[in-house]
């Protein structure tokens, strides 16, 4: 994973509430066996494409307007549903970096900070006006875990400290659990 | 409880700075969220580190056609194949004891934990799959998790979790004659939203929950996820015990006298502190089904669609082809499907049997039966139970997760409509355009005799 310390863009902004797994990445794509190549097809598939596979020009990822964006804008609950992580690994190979709502579902949340895609989760007015506001630039710093809106305004999210350091540093969990190797023993003898 | 469960299992307990590293009893695997998380302990040249804790099964993927689920022909979903051909190498490669197609306990992985009586209580459960919380019925701590977290556990047989917040959700009275556990738990959704349970574990408490059967315990539990908390949980009593007593993996002996004393402590103590507390009376419930695209968007079979809503709402009834004020019974019905780890164990396969005893699916609906696992399948064709579904002209399929997350072929047709006993309705769940009305087995099997919405309680 790469570190992550500062995003800075343009929004794209899908307002509906309850965006779920089963929307960022339908079902279909998961006999896939690799985390790579989801960004092109598979994301929002039956959102961005008719039919008969042609990009359907009313949705918000087909506008000129939202390409080279990182910072997805989405309603409420977004992520809920399955544990899929490939809707992160989608998220992520179609180069987004961030998505600001005023709630994400856990186990997606949990998915996107381990693939470097910040859940940045702030309160509803503020919110509410990213989401009249398509397309402003934003800026999130990680370390101060603050999103900063065009208008000089600045906006606290929470990241637990653990995420924090890691998506700081581009580290992985593993790295860490592996160093705990005594310790897991340990457990497990005095547990046997 | 969950404190409980949580203290027992902290090999390194949180601090402000990391989370706990916390100790998984039990990982139950599958063919489409390890892929990765074997390929990434490959790469890193790591092992299972406990292979006596980790299990395998294919079904999501895996066809429910005979022909192809036992070799005969070859897979259709090419795709689908290779993926299952690439869990077989890779519990093989690892040494993880796999449930394979040809195998007599294989089924949904949410249904074999309970059923071999590997799931037991106060221990730690994770699967890659969401509706892990299903193994909470028997007072254990079970969430889902994502393939990187499949690859942790894998390697270290921990997670790094933060402990989520305790939420008692309390259910007074007892259901009404007719009126399912699926009612109970699509009425909680409905009530709190499908992100209400956010952050939170969900523990199920008072008279309703204490009269429901296992098996109705679990999918109550099993949908907990649909309201966005990661688990759900019942606390064990004697229906528990004596579910487990006998199971081929459960403790024998005096090692089941020991499991006993140990889960009888389970119980939250009198007087414990919950974030929050959900209250429903059971008593006052009726068959209940959802008229949107989240499980949240449910009403009783006697109601009608909200007049008014968001521009979610508007959107979600234009993709059901629904109006507003619409009344929900006696619309028409393309496809039904029965199964799935919400409702695919006997007691439902039994439930939907009563309805369509003697009678015949309407013409022009296709109905999909799909037990659970190879054991319910065994159970129910013991009780000729598969003789009343194929005799009403419903397909009798092997055991997977089929039709409800459609990735083995059984979808639904665009615009088509199913009542289905899974768990989700989302846009697209069972196929490309396909609208899901979720409901009890009792009411998805009145649905197809009558190919309408109908009330269950007016046929048996």
């Amino acid at each position: 994973m790469e570190p992550l310390r500062q995003i800075r863009s343009r929004t794209v902004v899908m307002a509906s509430n309850n965006i779920d797994t089963d929307q960022i990445v339908p079902a279909r794509f998961l006999t896939t066996t690799t985390r790579s190549g989801l960004g092109a097809s598979a994301l929002f598939a039956d959102w961005r494409f008719d039919a008969a596979g042609k990009p359907r020009l009313d949705f918000v990822l087909n506008q000129p307007a939202a390409a080279g964006c990182r910072v997805l804008v989405a309603g409420r609950n977004f992520g809920c549903g399955s544990s899929r992580e490939h809707a992160p690994w989608a998220l992520v190979d179609y180069g987004f970096q961030a998505v600001v709502s005023t709630e994400i579902a856990d186990i997606f949340r949990s998915n996107a900070l381990k693939n470097g895609l910040l859940p940045v989760v702030i309160d509803p007015t503020s919110h509410a006006w990213l989401i009249e506001h398509p397309g402003v630039e934003i800026t999130i710093d990680v370390e101060a875990r603050r999103l900063a809106l065009p208008d000089g305004r600045s906006v606290d999210f929470p990241l637990e400290a653990f995420a924090r350091y890691c998506l700081l540093n581009g580290v992985d969990e593993l790295g860490f659990l592996l160093k705990q190797t005594d310790r897991i023993a340990a457990f497990e003898r005095s547990h046997a | 409880m969950l404190d409980k469960i949580w203290r027992d299992h902290e090999v390194v307990p949180e601090s402000q700075d990391t989370p706990a590293v916390l100790y998984i009893d039990l990982h139950l695997t599958h063919e489409v969220t390890t892929p990765q998380a074997f390929a990434a302990l490959r790469s890193g040249g790591l092992k299972v580190r406990r292979t006596d804790r980790t299990i395998g099964t294919l079904d999501h993927s895996s066809p429910t056609d005979p022909a192809q689920a036992f070799g005969r022909v070859p897979i259709a979903i090419e795709s689908a194949g290779r993926q299952m051909a690439e869990f077989e190498r890779n519990c093989r490669e690892f040494g993880v004891e796999l449930l394979d197609m040809k195998h007599a306990d294989r089924g949904i992985v949410h249904v074999i934990g309970p059923e071999l009586g590997l799931t037991q209580p106060g221990n730690t459960i994770v699967c890659g799959d969401s509706h892990t919380s299903t193994h909470g019925a028997f007072g254990a701590l079970a969430f889902g998790i994502g393939t990187t977290e499949v690859g942790h556990v894998l390697a270290t047989q921990c997670l790094l979790q933060r402990k989520p917040r305790p939420v008692a959700v309390n259910i007074s009275g007892r259901l009404p004659p007719g009126v399912g556990a699926k009612d109970l738990i699509l009425a909680i959704i409905g009530k709190i939203g499908v992100g209400g349970g956010t952050g939170c574990v969900f523990e199920y408490r008072g008279e309703g929950v204490r009269a429901l059967s296992m098996e109705e315990r679990m999918t109550v539990c099993n949908m907990s996820i649909e309201a966005g908390a990661r688990a759900g949980m019942v606390a064990p009593d004697d229906a528990t015990f004596s579910y487990l007593a006998d199971r081929p993996r459960s403790p024998q002996g005096d090692a089941w006298d020991k499991a006993l004393a140990r889960w009888r402590k389970l119980p939250s103590d009198a007087g414990a502190a919950f974030d929050r507390e959900i209250d429903i009376d059971a008593s006052t419930l009726e068959p209940m089904i959802t008229y949107g695209t989240n499980p949240g968007m449910v009403l009783p079979l006697s109601g009608r669609i909200p007049a008014h809503g968001d521009t979610a709402f508007r959107k979600a009834i234009d993709y059901m082809g629904f109006a507003p004020g619409d009344a929900i019974k006696g619309k028409p019905v393309d496809v039904v499907f029965i199964g799935s780890c919400t409702n695919g164990r006997l007691s439902d396969l039994r439930s939907a049997a009563r309805v369509l005893k003697g009678r015949r699916v309407a013409s022009g609906v296709r109905m999909l039966v799909v037990p659970g696992s190879q054991g319910v399948k065994r159970l129910a064709e013991s009780e000729g139970l598969d003789r009343i579904f194929t005799a009403a002209g419903a397909e009798w399929r092997e055991p997977g997760c089929s039709m409800c997350i459609g990735m083995n072929g059984d979808t639904v047709a665009r615009g088509k409509y199913s009542v289905s006993t899974s768990n989700r309705n989302f846009e697209g769940r069972q196929g490309a355009g396909a609208r899901t009305l979720l409901a009890s087995p009792a009411t998805a099997a009145a649905a197809a005799v009558n190919g309408r919405i109908s009330d269950p309680r007016e046929l048996v």
